[in-house]
């Protein structure tokens, strides 16, 4: 079953969802003020003393008063809070790297490729009550690769060797993730980049306008298959030749790749809704610093389906650079107003996974509602990665990532206590290894291998 | 007619003063926090031509009549930055207003900060709309000797209007961050101190000799006698070097030298290049300087911390949120500094970095002296700011609660009396 004292995934998925099935698991979180976010498709009030059941690493039930079950191991949460694991829609945690510098547009490389699970960054994600994040390529490219939705699993309390064992799959288990775009000042370099607005705009069409044929081709090609009356006939028709960037990119045009784009200045939100519009692809606006100026008009295409939200960065203060210069800690709060979906990101580095929920709370001081700051930081963000059956609210049914905090999650003076994924904890500020990387200290900017495997010894 | 002219002329003449003198105010607070004693309930400070003229509870302290009152749940002094860029390093991140690194040399400590700070840029505006009211800015890490920083109030058109001391620090730098590219020296961590102890010496050869002249021709005195005179005997003192000037002056314990160090071997390097030379050290970021607090202690030498949510990458990889109080525990002086960023965000709020070390391990009050009292202590400006308490500027913030908490609002900052910041921030 174990290869290296971890589950090796991809070969027993399958043997282990049996295995885990035939011994009921079950957790109980008692006496805990529960934030539930959401209920059977409504808004859930805050539950003053409530409970949270789970099993088999699914949420089973959630309830207010006294837990009267019996048979669960139950973890008495009395004086804390509990909400559902937190999801980053957009983190560039695990030393990776997605595009080089051949080619402005590259749709066939895949972050997933590069990461380290064992970075350290992912031991701060758990530390912050983060769950599931998206792992994104950077923005120095109009198109920089695909990226990953990754859930924070561990295994035995050890980080995951291999970052299959962290991914979202699909029903067929395929690894999920969106593509990444960018467009405004990051990606204007020498040729072959662009080296203005128009040129960013233009090669961004030519390249889906080129995704448009290929797809066109493969499915006259796939027609024709179907129509096919004999075998012998059917293995006479030649296939298109295969293009791994085009295939990611009609994946986009098919709705199974969300576009996550950077973009910063009002006009260049103005322009990303423009080409969405224009080839009929989702997208989620992402940084958005100046969406303050355009919140009507990104509430207008999310009403018309091709912008899924907003995921806002919330960093101290404006500036850095001159497309961020008037970011504004009121951008949530104008967006929501406006009626847009809203969900922050910790851009990790530019802002620490552990301290994310401050930027919830940032968004609060500056106007935000708190049941949406608390819903932008769950079942909004997994919303815009397309995850929100799975994820984003305490629902039964859902996965179990829960997160256990020593108090009202948008104080400075709360700390995440516990983090649990599908039912596991992978976090617990109380053990003095998980505490090293919430706080930081000697030796938690390392790879965790050497120590994890050495700790204490 | 004569009345209005005359009433005109005065008008004129108090607006020109206004910035130099201040002005006349009270500030009332459900809680008073002065840094320099117990927290008053219900408390006022009043301010009187832009000093400080009396703190206590409201209920004994009488107002003077028809003076302007602010009001606020949560009165503190006007926060002191011990060590930022703001200014120097402008919002924008462009060339036209990035000044805070000269790299056409690895040791400049002539390049003044007082020639390179804009009190008009909008970050100067932004920090001290959550209370930020005194800063210590210039010339960033990143060079072995960057340059010099000064002490500013966050107010004023020009820098002699914000001045309150120049040179405030010599600024160094040592470990990954100040070393060259390419066959350019400093290429290694030993380098870079071999490079420091050269030209110290130098500054010291150099600092003997404008003694002997100075000696010699019965000036000794004006050594304390104001830049001035400094000037004037340098200039007697033959061929001037204003980098060795500068770090005669260091040596002399006139100016301190702050040096950036992370790793504990950075951070050792500093403590005994101190000790061989003499010099005031300051050590400035320090992310591992809970490896070493006895040495710290014991070498009496205060630390500008670290922005407590520094990104942990780098040579600050193993920062911690808990060093501030480690440091407190340890009895070192110390103050949280907004530090120098390259990117995004583009400066960092002590407010919100002094926030984060109180929820791991300082008191509110403990804290709270870490951005006001404590960084006027290391800076040397503790007489003028950094505690409510009389003769000292008028500089207070205001807000609607905790200050520290997430949701609390930045209601109002006042510099020497004057309400430099409104509204909610």
């Amino acid at each position: 079953m174990k290869i290296n004292g971890r589950v090796c995934w991809t070969v027993m998925g399958a043997a282990l969802l049996v295995s885990t099935s035939a011994r009921a698991e079950v957790t109980a979180f008692v006496n805990a003020r529960v934030v539930p976010i959401e209920s059977g498709g409504k808004a859930a009030a805050e539950i003053e003393k409530g409970y949270v059941v789970v099993e088999d690493g699914k949420i089973k039930e959630v309830g207010s008063g006294e837990f009267r079950g019996t048979g669960a191991t139950v973890i008495d949460c009395a004086g804390k809070w509990i909400m559902p694991g937190i999801v980053d829609t957009h983190s560039h945690v695990g030393g990776i790297g997605g595009a080089d510098n051949s080619a402005t547009i590259q749709p066939s490389v895949r972050v997933s490729d590069s990461l380290n699970p064992y970075d350290s960054g992912y031991r701060r994600v758990v530390a912050g009550g983060l769950t599931t994040i998206n792992v994104m390529p950077g923005s120095g490219h109009l198109l920089s690769g695909q990226t990953i939705y990754m859930k924070m699993r561990m295994f035995d309390g050890k980080p995951a060797a291999r970052m299959e064992e962290l991914a979202y799959r699909d029903e067929r288990g395929n690894i999920l993730g969106g593509i990444k775009m960018a467009n405004g000042t990051n990606s204007l370099r020498e040729p072959p980049f662009s080296g203005t607005r128009g040129k960013s705009a233009a090669m961004v069409r030519e390249a889906y306008i080129k995704a448009q044929e290929y797809q066109k081709k493969w499915k006259e090609f796939d027609a024709k298959v179907a129509g096919a009356k004999t075998e012998d006939e059917k293995a006479k028709l030649k296939p298109p030749g295969r293009d791994l960037a085009m295939d990611a990119l009609v994946e986009v045009l098919e709705g199974k790749r969300i576009v996550h784009h950077h973009t910063h200045r009002a006009d260049d939100i103005a322009t990303v809704i423009r080409i969405a519009r224009e080839f009929g692809y989702k997208v989620v606006l992402h940084h958005v610093s100046e969406a303050w100026k355009v919140a009507p008009e990104i509430a207008q295409a999310q009403k018309d389906g091709v912008v899924i939200g907003c995921s806002v960065i919330l960093v101290d203060l404006p500036g850095g650079k001159l497309e961020a210069s008037q970011a504004s800690f009121e951008t949530g709060a104008i967006l929501a107003k406006a009626g847009v979906r809203v969900a922050y990101h910790t851009d990790d580095w530019i802002t620490d996974s552990r301290l994310f929920l401050r930027s919830a709370a940032l968004g609060v001081r500056a106007g935000l509602p708190r049941d949406l700051a608390l819903r932008a930081m769950t079942l909004s963000g997994a919303e815009e990665l397309g995850l929100e059956k799975k994820v984003g609210s305490l629902e039964p049914g859902k996965d179990a990532d829960v997160i256990v905090l020593s108090g009202d999650p948008l104080s400075v003076y709360t700390h995440v206590e516990q983090t649990w994924v599908e039912g596991r904890k992978v976090f617990d500020r109380s053990n003095e290894k998980d505490k090293l990387f919430a706080v930081g200290g000697y030796g938690a900017g390392r790879d965790q291998e050497p120590y994890f495997c050495c700790f204490g010894q | 007619m004569k009345t209005a002219c005359v009433m005109s002329v005065v008008s004129a003449v108090v607006l020109l003063c206004g910035a130099a003198m201040g002005q006349d105010l009270a500030v009332r607070g459900a809680k008073v926090y002065t840094a320099a004693g117990k927290v008053i309930e219900d408390g006022v400070v009043i301010v009187k031509g832009g000093k400080i003229a009396a703190v206590g509870k409201a209920a004994e302290v009488p107002l003077p009549q028809g003076v302007k009152v602010l009001q606020a749940k949560v009165v503190t002094p006007g926060l002191v930055d011990v060590r930022g860029t703001v200014g120097v390093s402008g919002l924008f991140n462009t060339k036209h207003d990035s000044d805070q690194l000269e790299r056409s040399a690895p040791i400049q400590p002539e390049l003044r900060a007082i020639d390179a700070y804009n009190p008009m840029d909008a970050l100067v505006e932004y920090v001290r709309g959550f209370g930020v009211t005194t800063v210590q800015t210039g010339h960033a890490p990143g060079e072995l000797i960057s340059g010099q920083t000064i002490v500013v109030k966050t107010a004023g058109n020009t820098v002699d209007e914000a001045l309150v001391k120049s040179p405030s620090m010599v600024v160094a730098t040592l470990g990954p961050a100040a070393l060259e590219g390419g066959n350019k020296a400093p290429g290694t961590r030993g380098k870079q101190i071999a490079m420091l102890r050269e030209e110290l010496i130098k500054a010291k050869e150099y600092a003997a000799k404008r003694k002997t002249k100075g000696e010699a021709k019965g000036e000794e005195k004006d050594a304390a006698a104001g830049d001035e005179a400094d000037d004037k005997k340098k200039d007697k003192g033959g061929e001037r070097n204003l980098r060795l000037e500068m770090l005669a002056d260091v040596l002399d314990g006139k100016v301190p030298l702050a040096i950036t160090a992370n790793k504990t071997q950075d951070i050792d390097n500093c403590l005994r290049l101190a000790e061989e030379f003499k010099f005031k050290l300051v050590l400035d970021m320090a992310a591992e300087s809970y490896m070493l607090t006895d040495r710290v202690k014991a070498a009496g030498v205060p630390v500008m911390l670290h922005p407590s949510m520094a990104r942990a990458v780098g040579d600050a990889e193993n920062q911690s949120f808990e060093t501030a109080a480690t440091l407190q525990k340890a009895g070192v002086a110390f103050a949280i500094q907004s530090g120098y960023e390259g990117y995004v965000p583009k400066t960092r709020v002590v407010l919100f970095e002094a926030a984060i070390a109180a929820a791991n391990g300082l008191t509110f009050e403990q804290a709270l002296a870490s951005v006001t009292i404590n960084a006027a202590k290391i800076l040397g400006v503790d007489a003028r700011v950094g505690s409510l308490e009389v003769g000292k500027d008028g500089d207070v913030a205001l807000y609607d609660g905790d200050p520290f908490e997430y949701t609390t609002h930045c209601v109002g900052t006042v510099i020497e009396g004057k309400v430099v910041s409104e509204g909610v921030h």
